[in-house]
C-alpha cells in the first residue's frame, strides 16, 4: 500500500468505526466541543477569550488554565478507570466483559499516562503558577513567555492523546512503554507514536516550567525573604523544579531513542542487532522515579500550607521539613532500580537499591510527624482542605507502609506486577497527590477567581472519594496476595471475583465524589456573589498571597513587600500592620500579551500529528514555523506594557475602600495572632 | 510599634522602583537549561557506553574511527570557541563591527565542523555502516549527531544574532542574548571534549 | 542457610497467623509450598509488623490531635507560637532510621540468600528445566531428558529445580505464586531461577509482565510429583507422538492463546540456545532431533 505524501499513513480506516465505545466517546467529545465553542460564540466571547486567556502571559491565568486541563483530563482518565474496573468485575470465566484485549490494553495505557502526565502534572503546575509568585512577593515568574509556552505545550499534548481516540488508536504497551512490546514489530500501529510525541512535547513544557520556577524562586523573592523564610509550598516547588530539570531530559532521550528505533530502524532497544531492552527500562525509570516525587512534593507543600493555616500555628519543625524535602529530592535519584528488582540484577545491586528505597521513607515519615505536631496544641477548624489533609495522613501512611514492604527485594519478587503494586502506588498517589491537589484547589480557588467553592458539596465529595478509595483499592492488596497480576482483561480464578466487585463498587463511590465536585463547581459559580472573597484572606492565612485582593491585580503587588520572618502575613497580623497603606505608587511593567505562545502550541500539535501519521510536509512546515515564531519572539525587545502609577493608585484605593467597608483593615480583628492574647 | 512613618514604610515595603534584573535572570535561567542539557547528553553518553560493544556482527569502533579526522573537527570547534570569546570581548568594548566580524569567523568555523561531521556520517553510511546496522552504530550516530544538531542550532542562532546586531546595534537585550549564545557555544565545546574522549579516543585506544 | 535470629524468632508470630490463612488456598502467597516462598512471605509479614510501629502511632495521633485540638474544644492547650522541639525532631528522625537500619540488615541478608540465581542446597541433584516464553504460551524444555512440553511444568518434590529462562518474543515474567520468586524472561537474554517444592501438589504459574493481547491466557499448570510419579510422567512424554521438529517450532512461534498442553518426545539439541540465538544473528536449527540422548 502506497503512502500518499499528502496524508502519510492516515486513512479513513484509521477511524475505529467498529468500536461502539470509541465512537460513543468520540460523539461525546464532539458534543462537548460543540457546546463549548457554541457557547463562546453565542455569548460573543471570542474577543474576550483571545485577549484575556489565549494570549495572556499572566501566571495567575496560566495557572487557572493548567487546572482546567487537569480537571478535564481527570474526567477522561477516570472514565478509563471506570471501564477497567467494570470490565474486571464482569469478565470472569467464560464471560468476556465488553472490552476485548485490544481495547482494554489501550485503556490501561492511557489511564496511567493521562493521570500522571496530563492530570497530576498540569494540576501541580497550575497550583505553582497560582500561588508561588504571590507567596514570594514577586510580580510574575522569571520568564512569562516560556510559562505560556509550557502551558500550551501541555494542553496540546493532552489534545494529541484525546485525538488518538477517534483517529487511530493509543499505545497498548502500558504507560511505561517497555520494548520490545513498544517497538514497531509488536506495536505496528500509531498508538505508541501518539504516546511518544505527546510525552515528548509535554516533557519540554515541564522542563521549561522547572527552569522558570527555579529561577523565579532563587532570584525573584521579595527583599528579606531568605530561603529559610519561604513558605513551605515554595520550598517543595523549588525541589520539584530541580527534579523536573534533572529528570525530564532522561525521558526525552529514552523516548527519542525509541522513536528512532520506530522511525529509522535503529537498534537501541530492539531484541537483537545489538539493542538492549534493559537500557530502556533503566532510562525510563531514571526519569520515572523522580517523576513520582515531582507529583508528590507539591502536594506535600500544599499540606504544609493548609495545616498551619487551619490549626492556627506555624508549621512544626520547619527546618526539619526543609531538610526532609531536600533529602527526598536527592535520594529520589538513587532508587530507580526498585521498579525492576525482578529483572535479574545481582543481589548486591538489588540490596543497595532496596536500602536506598527504604531510606527515602525516613524523610517522608518526618513530614507526616511534622504535620501532626503542627496540629498538636493548635485550634483546628475543618473546612474541606483540612478534611482532604486528614484523609491524606491516614490513608497515605498505609500506602507508605506497603511501599516499604515492596522495597525489600525478596518481598518484591512475589509482589511485583501484581495488584499489590497497583494498590500501593494508588495508595500513595491518590491520597498523596490527588487529595493534595483537591485541597490546594479548594484553598487557592478564592485567590484565583475571587469567590469560594461551596463547602457542603466539598464535604460530600471528600467523603465519597475517601470511602470510594478504600473500597476500590484495599481489595487490590488482597488480590495481590491471591496472585492476581495487573493488566488482566479477563480471569478464571473464582476467588478473585468478589474482591473485584468490591473494587468496582468503590469506583462508583468515587464517581459520586466526582459528581459532587462537578456540582460544587457549578453551584459555586451560580452562587459566586454570595461566596465572594472580599478581603482576599478567606482562611485567615499566614503567607503573602493573602495580602492582595482576590483575584490579585495584574501586577500582584502595588509595592513589593519587605519580609522579616517566615509566615510574613502572620507577622503583619501580630504587629498590627495589616493592609498598611504605602506612601506612593509607581509605574509597573507587566508582560504584554502575545499570540505567539498559543501559536507555537497549535504548531506543535500539527507537528506531533504529522509525526504520528508520517505526514512529513506537515511536520516540516510546523517545525519551521515554530522556529520562525521563536525567532520573532527572540528578536522582540518591546514586550512589556506599563501600568501607570495613577492606574495602580486607582486600583489600590478601590481595594482599600472595600477593605474598610468590611473592616478587614481593622487590626483588632487579628488580635488572636498577637502573643499577648494567648 | 515605635517606628516613624517613613521607617514603617521602609519596614513594610521594598524601595521603589525595583531594580531591573532581566539580563541576570535570563543568564541564570540559561545556566539551568544548560544543566538540563548536560543531563540530556549524560543519558546519551550512558546509552553509548552501554551499547559501545554491541557490534551485532558489524564494524567495531576501531574500524570506523579515524582520529585524524576527529582532530580536524576538534581543532575547528575549539578555535570557534576562541573566536566566540573574541566576539564577546568586542561586545563588552562595544565594538560593533568587531563583534560581527568575529561572529562571522565563528560561524564559518562552526559550519566547517558540521560539514566535516556530515562527511564522516555520509562515508559511513555509504560503506553500509549506517545507524540502523547495530546498537553500537545507533548510539554512535545519535550521540555525535545530537551534538551536531546543537551546533547547527547554534549556527542558526548566530545568524539571527548577527542580523539583530546589524539592525538594532548592541542594545541591552541584544547583549543579553549574545551572552547566552556564548554560554551555549562554549558548553557545546565542553560536550565535544566529552564526545571525542568517550567515543573517539576510547573507541580506538 | 542461616537467618538472623530476629527473623527466626519473628517467624513464630506469622506462622500462627499463617496457620489460619494457609488453609485458605486462594492466597498462594500465604499458602507457600516451598522454602523460597516461605521465606519471602515471612519477610513480608515481618516488614508489615515493623511498619506498624510507625503506622499505628500515626493513626492514633491523627485522630487524637484532630479531636482534642478542634477549635471548639477550648479546654485544650493552645500554643500558637510553638513550632520547634529538638526532642521530637530527634525522635522522628531517629525512630524511622532505626527501623530502616534493622529492616536494612534483614533485607541485605535476605536479598543475598533469596537471590533467584542462587542454587539451592540439597542432597538431591537439581532438575534442570529451560522455560521459553512465547506468544502466549510457555515452552518447557527438559534438556537432560531431551523432551519438552507446552503449558505444563512437572517436576519432583523436595528436589531443587534450576531454571534457565528466555523469551522468544517480548519481556515476560515467570512466576509460580505458591513457590515464590518471579524473574523476567527476556528475548536474547538468559535469566535463572532456583525453586523447590516441599511436597506434591498442583499449582498455577503464569506470566506476570504484560506481553500483548493474549497476556490474560498466558498461564501454565504446575504439577509437583513424587519422584516415582515424575519418572512415570517423563515416560509418558517420551511416548508422545509429537516431536518438536522445525515445522512444530514454526507452529509454536505463531501467536496463539489457550494453547493446549502438549508433549514433545524429541527436541533439537541446544534448543534453549537456539531461542537466545534468534536475536543474535541467524541461528540454524539442526535438522535432526535428539531423543533419549540418541539421534
Amino acid at each position: 500500500m502506497l503512502e500518499t505524501d499528502l496524508i502519510g499513513r492516515l486513512r479513513l480506516s484509521s477511524i475505529p468505526y467498529q468500536s461502539g465505545i470509541v465512537m460513543g466517546a468520540t460523539a461525546f467529545m464532539i458534543l462537548v466541543i460543540v457546546i463549548v465553542l457554541g457557547s463562546i460564540t453565542w455569548y460573543r466571547k471570542w474577543g474576550y477569550l483571545y485577549r484575556e486567556w489565549l494570549t495572556t502571559l499572566d501566571h495567575k491565568k496560566i495557572g487557572i488554565m493548567y487546572v482546567i486541563v487537569a480537571l478535564v483530563m481527570l474526567l477522561r482518565g477516570f472514565a478509563d478507570a471506570v471501564m477497567m474496573r467494570s470490565q474486571q468485575a464482569l469478565a470472569f470465566g467464560s464471560a468476556r466483559g465488553y472490552l476485548p484485549p485490544q481495547h482494554y490494553d489501550q485503556i490501561f495505557s492511557s489511564h496511567g499516562t493521562i493521570m500522571i502526565l496530563f492530570m497530576a502534572m498540569p494540576f501541580l503546575t497550575g497550583l505553582m503558577n497560582v500561588a508561588v509568585p504571590l507567596q514570594i512577593g514577586a510580580r510574575d515568574v522569571a520568564f512569562p513567555f516560556m510559562n505560556a509556552l509550557s502551558l500550551w505545550l501541555t494542553a496540546i499534548s493532552a489534545m494529541l492523546i484525546m485525538i488518538s481516540l477517534p483517529i487511530g488508536d493509543f499505545s497498548r504497551a502500558g504507560w511505561s512503554g517497555y520494548p520490545p512490546l513498544s517497538e514497531l514489530r509488536y506495536s505496528p500501529t500509531v498508538g505508541v507514536d501518539y504516546w511518544i510525541w505527546a510525552l515528548e512535547l509535554t516533557g519540554i513544557g515541564s522542563l521549561m516550567t522547572g527552569i522558570n520556577f527555579l529561577t523565579t524562586i532563587l532570584r525573584m523573592r521579595a527583599p528579606g525573604m531568605t530561603l529559610m523564610r519561604m513558605p513551605m509550598f515554595v520550598w517543595t516547588t523549588a525541589c520539584t523544579n530541580i527534579l523536573m530539570i534533572l529528570a525530564f531530559p532522561v525521558l526525552t532521550i529514552a523516548l527519542a531513542l525509541l522513536a528512532l528505533d520506530r522511525y529509522l530502524g535503529t537498534h537501541f532497544f530492539t531484541a537483537g542487532m545489538g539493542g538492549n531492552l534493559m537500557l530502556y527500562v533503566n532510562l525510563f525509570w531514571m526519569w520515572g522515579h523522580p517523576e513520582v516525587y515531582i507529583v508528590i512534593l507539591p502536594a506535600f507543600g500544599v499540606y504544609s500550607e493548609i495545616v498551619p493555616t487551619f490549626a492556627g500555628k506555624p508549621l512544626f519543625g520547619y527546618t526539619s521539613m526543609v531538610y526532609a524535602t531536600c533529602a527526598i529530592t536527592l535520594i529520589s535519584f538513587t532508587v530507580w532500580l526498585h521498579h525492576f528488582f525482578t529483572m535479574g540484577a545481582g543481589p548486591d545491586v538489588n540490596a543497595i537499591f532496596g536500602l536506598a528505597t527504604m531510606i527515602i521513607g525516613i524523610p517522608t515519615g518526618v513530614k507526616i510527624f511534622n504535620w501532626l505536631f503542627t496540629m498538636f496544641r493548635g485550634r483546628i477548624v475543618f473546612p474541606t482542605p483540612m478534611l482532604w489533609t486528614l484523609g491524606f495522613i491516614i490513608t497515605f501512611t498505609i500506602g507508605g507502609a506497603s511501599g516499604v514492604m515492596l522495597a525489600l527485594p525478596p518481598a518484591n519478587y512475589v509482589l511485583h506486577n501484581s495488584l499489590f503494586v497497583i494498590a500501593h502506588f494508588h495508595n500513595v498517589l491518590i491520597p498523596g497527590t490527588l487529595f493534595g491537589m483537591f485541597a490546594g484547589y479548594t484553598y487557592w480557588f478564592p485567590k484565583a477567581l475571587g469567590f469560594r467553592l461551596d463547602e457542603r458539596w466539598g464535604v460530600r465529595a471528600f467523603w465519597a472519594w475517601l470511602l470510594g478509595f478504600y473500597f476500590a483499592f484495599m481489595p487490590l492488596y488482597v488480590l495481590g496476595f491471591m496472585g492476581m497480576p495487573r493488566r488482566m482483561e479477563h480471569y478464571t480464578n473464582p476467588a478473585w471475583r468478589p474482591w473485584l466487585e468490591i473494587a468496582a463498587f468503590g469506583v462508583l463511590l468515587i464517581l459520586a465524589g466526582i459528581g459532587c465536585q462537578v456540582t460544587q463547581l457549578l453551584v459555586s459559580i451560580r452562587d459566586r456573589a454570595k461566596n465572594i472573597d472580599a478581603s482576599g484572606d478567606p482562611w485567615d492565612g499566614r503567607t503573602l498571597e493573602w495580602t492582595v485582593s482576590s483575584p490579585a491585580p495584574v501586577y500582584n503587588f502595588a509595592r513589593i513587600p519587605h519580609v522579616h520572618t517566615r509566615d510574613a502575613f502572620s507577622h503583619q497580623k501580630e504587629k498590627g500592620l495589616v493592609h498598611h497603606r504605602p506612601d506612593g505608587f509607581h509605574d509597573i511593567k507587566i508582560p504584554r500579551n502575545t499570540p505567539l505562545a498559543f501559536a507555537v502550541g497549535m504548531l506543535a500539535f500539527g507537528f506531533g500529528f504529522g509525526m504520528v501519521w508520517h505526514i512529513w510536509w506537515l511536520a516540516a512546515i510546523t517545525f519551521l514555523l515554530t522556529l520562525v515564531c521563536l525567532i520573532v519572539r527572540g528578536s522582540s525587545d518591546d514586550v512589556e506594557d506599563i501600568v501607570s502609577g495613577a492606574e495602580v493608585e486607582r486600583i489600590e484605593k478601590a481595594r482599600y475602600r472595600e477593605l474598610s467597608a468590611i473592616g478587614a483593615d481593622d487590626q483588632s480583628r487579628y488580635a488572636h495572632h498577637q502573643p499577648a492574647h494567648v | 510599634m515605635s517606628m516613624s512613618a517613613s521607617e514603617l514604610q521602609h519596614y513594610l515595603f521594598a524601595p521603589h522602583p525595583e531594580e531591573e534584573e532581566a539580563t541576570a535572570n535570563a543568564s541564570f535561567g540559561f545556566w539551568i537549561y544548560l544543566m538540563s542539557d548536560c543531563i540530556l547528553f549524560a543519558s546519551l553518553f550512558a546509552t553509548f557506553v552501554t551499547l559501545s560493544r554491541s557490534y551485532a556482527g558489524g564494524p567495531t569502533s576501531q574500524e570506523i574511527i579515524h582520529l585524524g579526522h576527529t582532530l580536524e573537527e576538534t581543532l575547528v570547534l575549539l578555535c570557534s570557541s576562541v573566536t566566540c570569546g573574541f566576539a564577546m570581548l568586542a561586545m563588552y568594548r562595544r565594538q560593533l563591527r568587531r563583534v560581527l566580524g568575529w561572529l562571522a569567523v565563528t560561524f564559518v568555523l562552526g559550519l566547517t565542523f558540521i560539514s566535516l561531521e556530515l562527511q564522516e556520517f555520509l562515508s559511513l553510511v555509504a560503506a553500509g555502516h549506517g545507524p540502523t546496522h547495530s546498537g553500537f552504530l545507533s548510539a554512535f550516530f545519535t550521540l555525535v549527531a545530537t551534538h551536531g544538531t546543537h551546533v547547527t542550532v547554534g549556527l542558526l542562532w548566530m545568524l539571527v544574532m548577527m542580523a539583530q546586531i546589524a539592525v538594532k546595534g548592541l542594545s541591552e537585550p541584544v547583549q543579553s542574548r549574545l551572552i547566552r549564545f556564548s554560554m551555549f557555544w562554549h558548553f557545546l565545546d565542553i560536550v565535544w571534549v566529552g564526545v571525542f574522549t568517550v567515543v573517539y579516543l576510547n573507541g580506538v585506544l | 542457610m542461616t537467618q538472623p535470629r530476629f527473623a527466626r524468632l519473628a517467624r513464630i508470630l506469622p506462622v500462627c497467623g499463617l496457620a489460619l490463612l494457609s488453609g485458605c488456598s486462594s492466597f498462594p502467597l500465604f499458602d507457600t509450598r516451598g522454602p523460597i516462598g516461605e521465606r519471602e512471605i515471612t519477610i513480608i509479614v515481618i516488614a508489615f509488623c515493623v511498619m506498624m510501629i510507625v503506622v499505628l502511632p500515626v493513626f492514633v495521633m491523627t485522630f487524637l490531635f484532630a479531636w482534642r485540638y478542634r477549635a471548639s474544644n477550648l479546654k485544650a492547650i493552645y500554643a500558637p507560637h510553638w513550632g520547634r522541639s529538638f526532642k521530637i525532631d530527634l525522635m522522628m528522625w531517629l525512630v524511622p532510621a532505626v527501623i530502616v537500619a534493622a529492616l536494612g540488615g534483614l533485607e541485605w541478608q535476605a536479598t543475598h540468600t533469596l537471590n533467584p540465581y542462587r542454587p539451592l542446597t540439597s542432597t538431591a541433584d537439581p532438575v534442570e528445566i529451560d522455560a521459553v516464553a512465547l506468544n502466549w504460551k510457555w515452552l518447557f524444555i527438559y534438556p537432560a531428558e531431551h523432551v519438552a512440553t507446552v503449558n505444563q511444568l512437572v517436576f519432583p518434590a523436595r528436589v531443587p529445580v534450576s531454571f534457565r529462562l528466555t523469551s522468544a518474543t517480548v519481556m515476560t515474567s515467570f512466576f509460580i505464586p505458591n513457590l515464590g520468586s518471579q524473574i523476567y524472561a527476556m528475548p536474547g537474554m538468559r535469566t535463572k531461577l532456583n525453586l523447590l517444592a516441599n511436597r506434591p501438589g498442583i499449582y498455577t504459574g503464569r506470566n506476570y509482565q504484560y506481553s500483548g493481547n493474549g497476556f490474560s491466557w498466558m498461564q501454565f499448570e504446575v504439577r509437583v510429583a513424587s519422584r516415582r510419579q515424575f519418572r512415570v510422567w517423563l515416560a509418558a512424554v517420551r511416548r508422545s507422538p509429537h516431536t518438536l521438529d522445525a515445522a512444530a517450532l514454526r507452529q509454536l512461534e505463531r501467536p496463539s492463546i489457550n494453547a493446549p498442553v502438549a508433549y514433545y518426545s524429541s527436541i533439537p539439541p541446544h534448543l534453549f540456545a537456539y531461542f537466545i540465538a534468534l536475536f543474535h544473528g541467524r541461528p540454524t536449527l539442526p535438522s535432526t532431533l535428539v531423543r533419549n540422548g540418541e539421534r
